[in-house]
């Protein structure tokens, strides 16, 4: 491998993520489904030819993808090595979750870019489709025990030979969905990003040359490593552990403990989840490779200017015990990974924090809260309404947590009120932040948020997949906890809770009755005793913070207090 | 036309001044401080100095950072929203984003806090049935609560009040009939668009600026009645358009990106003029590189803009790109060892290291100045005596050359080629990213910096040309003499192309034909010809971003003639695939907005106004000669006077042109042509 100079290295490293970048912003701009096109749940990047490592990724991208990608691209490489029959134009589709990580929702396109008769490196694409069958109309089917219950299982096959779509396996996708028009404009879109990615390495190549272009990958991996080399070695040499629980598998209620150990060794870290629970039978399970790309995104938030490629994860090791819900086999249901992820973030959050806690910040709310209400409208027509709700985030050393944010995995936003409203016979009674929901301290967390919705046409059924209902996300440094996550639906004689607390199918609902969810706030930082009493009785004239609350968690010196 | 035009453009640091003569075929260009907080005393001071009797004047056109600043600086009026049941915190939420995708901190806090925002009875659901008429006993208590309070400002955001502005209409009324100022807007007035949180932050940040924003445009017109002018007073906003001082003291919101957009007007009209409409604006300040596409003399609008997290401005604005790479972006080496430019900024204060005020981290600026591309002698800007090349080549030496192992001139090009590949990378977002071919289009630096980046720009990019407008730096200002005046509205329709009631649509576009006229002919500006764009934004069922869709009207007696269903349908499958490539079968159309505007096209001024002598030898506007690194290697390389080079002047490269304001590197395999309008044309040498 020739040396390369740092000059054109530093241009390489730009030119590679724009080429990425450009990539997400297509399927992001044409993508039919909301989940994709305004929640950015999605990613694009290029992949090692050999290992399939991600070399580079597009920044725009869900987090979770950084570091999963690459299990999904190693699969093809895998199965076209078994095959042997790997040709110019091929493009691979699969949803496999255990092989490939995260949930099948996610449709994941891999295509091999050839260099003079040679892969030179993969680009892929993942992007969360609106509906791929299973049970429940989103596919967030918190009962489920096996996959086959959650969606249609697709392994990696070639979506694409010599360039040409194979329409029998488009056949067999639309098929499948609820949303078959929807899928195929994402289809679409995926396969116009991977276009753009090849013209664009075809350009970047023909400029600078296969030999540069691969030194300048090489370089990047290292310098990745050594950047966080040089970050870990900053944190004090230790072992720190923490615990949370799972609320239930969704099957019995049962809580279920994720603990880590967080261990520094100069250079090097150390994730250990031995303790954790074993496998479920029920969806909050995950895949291998699931494990290891959410220990990647909570390192990231720990150390933000780590870049996205594999060389990060040289001085990381991950241990995961064997047969734990970390490492669920095939069929095992896996369809809520989002809140067992998070879970193992706040774990290693609260580790973290015994280390370094200014680096750190307090949990974020910690559920996605994925709720769907389906109904048929008056005239007959089928609709679902499917959405992920925001919460808070929790306290830092730099300030308090933002309210109403999004998931630690995610940068997705919400869709508007009125959009919804417009789309679906609902109307939202309230869409508020969630006064008391925020952990004290001194930082404390941001709010969480309550949202009122009522049915406003026939009948329709609510579906829940939610977490938090039991433990609530945690304060460090002494901060407190956050509020629980709750949810309620009227029904006869009144408001109800599900059994499991935060999750639930078919929960029936005539018009006129409503849902009600309230999320968790984040966790403080610090000490209550240390937030200046001003800074209280703020949050309490802006009704963050009831007089009550107040008094509990901080005394009652705010109510001499001038703002 | 009677009487002077005078455009006059506030920036950071300098209040750049154009006045224009036609009658006497002059334009004269002034630069004073900025002064703060009130920006009147160097707007009135620019004027003064080129302008001596202020009744000779027709025109003063204004493009300001004022309302941009009090955003950015958190300094607009005490603000008070009255709202629906339920949404109080609409504003607060947000769409559920955060700062920044890794690290997970920060806090956000809005410009109406949240004791400011109550709520009273009243709810349209999303059809625009009126579920529940608004309380107006209980709207006039909470704007009497908000004004005990101390508010200055009242903004009214009921939620689906896109559907039917009922509801907000009655509040409205009944805040103004007690509000003791005439700063109390409904969201349906400002922005009747579906969305509730970019209609109420963009109606909210309107009011939060608009006790302050007409504060200072009443300052300045009245300052300037006083001294005797008797014209028009216009404003720039961010769409490119001016607007009279009434309707931006109503409207501020709509300035947030005034200066900015009246450079790219400039632009656009200099290229076009000099007979290249397809042009990439490159503005090149202390902290940020700003890049806009004009394509066949158009400007490309974006629908809204964020000025800080979570302030969101949905107005139709001149797209620009910007990034973190300006003359004071600062060159690290990160911890693994690759080399990086800016986010950090040296700014203007203490700016680059070379300026000597306290900063010892190599900039940009600085490895120009090392590589003696700037003279240390004349810094631009006329602040400092004399630039420490010593301080900057010890910087760039201490912070890049060292750890990556190169000697200091080596490093310094380094700098410069990392800085130039991220300007670059925002090239090519405005351009092949958008599907534009970058070798049809011209490079047009302004402000300070950007001429020296010229070069490198066709090189990296493979633009055909660069042109050097005459005043690189007053372009903002000349900007506001070109402009022309442009009401924009949009309103939700939110329904199938087949189920559209194209009554009520025609209805809408007359609607607002009628108000852009009125505003236009109210303005008591002459134009040369009236134009209505009428734009629908446009989806497949099921699609969430929609496409912008013209769509072909005629205005005859009577406003517009409906159109049918045929054309629109047919105008979105040009516009579906002129974006995609592609088409859907068997896709559903919806329509989501209307969009209109109506522009009133004033009187173009003529450029060769700007156009030195013809006459002149290009020798004796040689000053100099100085040693340029360039390419890895030193070249003796002679300096000229830009301003005095007469028109067909060819200078071969290498070769620096310098002003007052602007340096102009023309590297080896360069040359230079200053064409009949004074421009700069920089181009290969063999073309």
């Amino acid at each position: 491998m020739p040396d390369i100079d740092p000059i054109t290295l530093a241009v390489l490293a730009g030119r590679m993520e724009q080429i990425a970048d450009e990539m997400d912003a297509t399927l992001f701009r044409s993508a039919f489904n909301p989940i994709i096109a305004e929640a950015h749940d999605a990613s694009h990047g290029l992949y090692d030819a050999a290992t399939g490592e991600t070399l580079v990724q597009g920044k725009s991208g869900l987090p979770i993808f950084v570091g999963v990608m690459a299990f999904a691209v190693k699969a093809v490489i895998d199965k076209a090595a078994r095959d042997g029959d790997l040709a110019v134009g091929d493009t691979y589709i699969f949803n496999d979750a255990h092989i490939g990580g995260t949930h099948l929702s996610d449709m994941r396109l891999v295509r091999p870019y050839f260099r003079d008769g040679e892969v030179f490196c993969y680009l892929a694409s993942v992007g969360h489709w609106h509906d791929v069958g299973g049970a429940v109309p989103g596919n967030y089917n918190p009962s489920a025990t096996e996959v086959f219950q959650e969606a249609f299982v697709l392994p990696p096959v070639k979506l694409q030979r010599n360039g040409e779509v194979q329409q029998d396996i488009v056949d067999i996708l639309l098929r499948n969905s609820r949303m078959p028009q929807s899928s195929m404009g994402d289809l679409s879109g995926q396969l116009g990003a991977l276009d753009l990615g090849i013209r664009r390495m075809d350009a970047l190549l023909d400029e600078y040359g296969v030999d540069t272009v691969k030194a300048a990958l090489s370089a990047l991996g290292d310098r990745a490593e050594a950047l966080t080399r040089a970050e870990v070695s900053e944190l004090p040499d230790g072992r720190w552990e923490a615990e949370d629980f799972m609320d239930n598998d969704g099957i019995s209620d049962e809580a279920l403990p994720i603990r880590v150990a967080f261990e520094v060794k100069g250079d090097r870290l150390t994730l250990d989840f031995a303790g954790s629970a074993p496998a479920c039978a029920g969806p909050i399970n995950i895949a291998l490779p699931t494990a290891i790309a959410c220990c990647y995104v909570a390192i990231k938030h720990i150390f933000p200017a780590l870049p996205a490629n594999a060389g990060v994860m040289r001085p990381i090791d991950i241990r995961i015990p064997e047969d734990s819900l970390l490492s669920a086999d095939f069929p095992l249901p896996t369809g809520g990974y989002t809140e067992t992820i998070l879970r193992m973030i706040d774990v290693i959050f609260s580790a973290a924090a015994q280390a370094a806690p200014e680096r750190v910040v307090a949990n974020a709310y910690g559920t996605i809260n994925a709720l769907s209400i389906a109904g048929r409208t008056a005239a007959g027509k089928r609709w679902v309404m499917f959405s992920f709700y925001g919460g808070g985030h929790g306290g830092s050393s730099t300030s308090d947590g933002l309210n109403h944010g999004n998931a630690p995995i995610s940068t997705a936003t919400i869709p508007p009120a009125e959009i919804l409203e417009a789309a679906y016979p609902v109307m939202f009674r309230q869409w508020a932040l969630r006064p008391d929901s925020a952990g004290a301290g001194e930082h404390r967390g941001g709010l969480g948020a309550i949202y009122e919705i009522e049915v406003l046409e026939q009948s329709a059924e609510a579906f829940l997949f939610g977490e938090r209902g039991r433990f609530p996300p945690k304060g460090i440094v002494g901060g407190a906890d956050a509020a629980l996550n709750a949810f309620h639906y009227e029904g006869e004689g009144g408001w109800h809770q599900p059994p499991l607390v935060s999750k639930m199918v078919g929960i029936p609902l005539k018009k006129g009755q409503k849902v009600r969810l309230e999320t968790p706030g984040g966790g403080g930082y610090g000490d209550p005793a240390k937030r200046p009493a001003a800074d209280v009785a703020r949050d309490v004239s802006l009704g963050y913070v009831s007089p009550e609350a107040a008094d509990a968690a901080y005394g009652t010196a705010w109510r001499e207090a001038h703002i | 036309m009677s009487g002077k035009m005078i455009g006059v453009d506030v920036g950071g640091t300098f209040t750049d001044v154009f006045v224009l003569d036609e009658d006497a075929g002059t334009a004269t260009v002034a630069k004073v401080p900025t002064t703060r907080p009130d920006q009147s005393g160097g707007f009135l001071d620019g004027i003064g100095r080129e302008v001596s009797d202020l009744a000779t004047v027709g025109t003063v056109v204004h493009g300001t950072t004022a309302g941009t600043n009090a955003l950015l600086e958190r300094k607009g009026a005490r603000v008070g929203i009255i709202t629906t049941p339920g949404f109080r915190d609409a504003l607060e939420m947000r769409r559920r984003d955060r700062r920044a995708t890794w690290g997970l901190r920060g806090d956000f806090d809005p410009v109406v806090p949240r004791n400011l925002r109550l709520e009273v009875p009243e709810r349209t659901l999303a059809d625009g049935t009126v579920m529940t008429a608004v309380d107006v006993g209980a709207v006039r208590e909470a704007a009497q609560a908000l004004l005990e309070a101390g508010c200055a400002a009242c903004a009214i955001v009921f939620i689906n009040a896109y559907a039917n502005r009922d509801n907000e209409a009655a509040a409205v009324a009944a805040v103004r009939e007690i509000w003791p100022n005439p700063h109390v807007s409904a969201s349906s007035e400002i922005l009747p668009e579906i969305r509730e949180f970019e209609r109420a932050s963009t109606t909210a940040l309107n009011a939060y600026l608009q006790p302050e924003v007409a504060g200072y445009f009443k300052r300045l017109e009245g300052a300037l009645r006083d001294d005797g002018f008797g014209g028009q007073f216009l404003i720039v906003q961010s769409n490119g358009g001016v607007m009279a001082v009434d309707t931006a003291c109503r409207l501020p919101i709509r300035t947030a990106l005034s200066g900015p957009a009246a450079g790219v007007i400039a632009a656009g009209y200099i290229a076009t003029t000099a007979g290249h409409p397809n042009v990439i604006t490159g503005d090149m300040g202390g902290t940020s590189f700003d890049v806009s596409l004009i394509a066949d003399g158009e400007t490309v609008l974006a629908a809204q803009t964020s000025i800080d997290f979570g302030m969101v401005v949905r107005t139709p604005m001149i797209e620009i790109a910007t990034i973190g790479a300006g003359g004071g972006s600062i060159a690290w080496v990160d911890k693994g060892g690759l080399l990086n430019i800016g986010p950090e900024s040296a700014g203007s204060d203490p700016g680059p290291v070379a300026y000597g005020q306290g900063n010892d981290r190599p900039t940009v600026t600085d490895a120009n100045v090392v590589l003696g591309r700037i003279d240390p002698d004349r810094p631009i800007g006329g602040k400092l005596k004399r630039l420490d090349v010593d301080a900057a080549a010890r910087a760039v030496d201490a912070h890049v050359g060292k750890p990556l192992g190169l000697d200091t001139l080596t490093a310094a090009e380094a700098i410069l080629t990392v800085a130039n590949s991220r300007m670059a990378g925002a090239i090519r977002l405005v351009s092949i990213e958008r599907g534009y071919n970058p070798r049809r289009f011209s490079f047009m630096p302004f402000g300070g910096g950007g001429a020296l980046h010229a070069g490198a720009m066709l090189a990296e990019v493979g633009l055909a040309r660069a042109i050097i407008p005459r005043y690189p730096g007053v372009t903002s200002a000349m900007g506001c003499v070109i402009a022309d005046m442009r009401q924009d509205f949009v309103q939700t329709i939110n329904a199938l192309s087949s189920d559209i009631d194209l009554t009520s649509l025609t209805g809408t576009i007359n609607g607002h034909l009628r108000e852009g006229t009125a505003l236009l002919d109210a303005a008591g500006v002459r134009f040369e010809g009236r134009d209505l764009i009428v734009e629908l934004d446009m989806a497949y069922v099921g699609q969430t971003h929609t496409v912008s869709v013209p769509l072909p009207v005629e205005v005859g007696q009577g406003g517009v003639r409906p159109p049918t269903q045929g054309a629109i349908d047919d105008a979105f499958d040009q516009a579906y695939q002129a974006s995609y490539g592609r088409l859907l079968a068997g896709g559903v159309h919806r329509v989501l907005n209307l969009r209109s505007a109506v522009v009133g096209r004033r009187p173009k001024f003529d450029l060769s106004t700007l156009a030195p002598d013809t006459a002149g030898d290009i020798a004796d506007c040689q000053r100099t000669t100085r040693r340029v690194h360039m390419g890895g290697a030193w070249h003796d390389t002679p300096i000229y006077t830009r301003l005095t080079l007469p028109v067909g002047a060819e200078i071969a490269g290498p070769a620096i042109l310098e002003q007052p304001d602007t340096t102009i590197l023309i590297e080896p395999h360069l040359k230079g042509v200053v064409d009949t309008f004074g421009n700069v044309i920089i181009e290969a040498k063999e073309s």
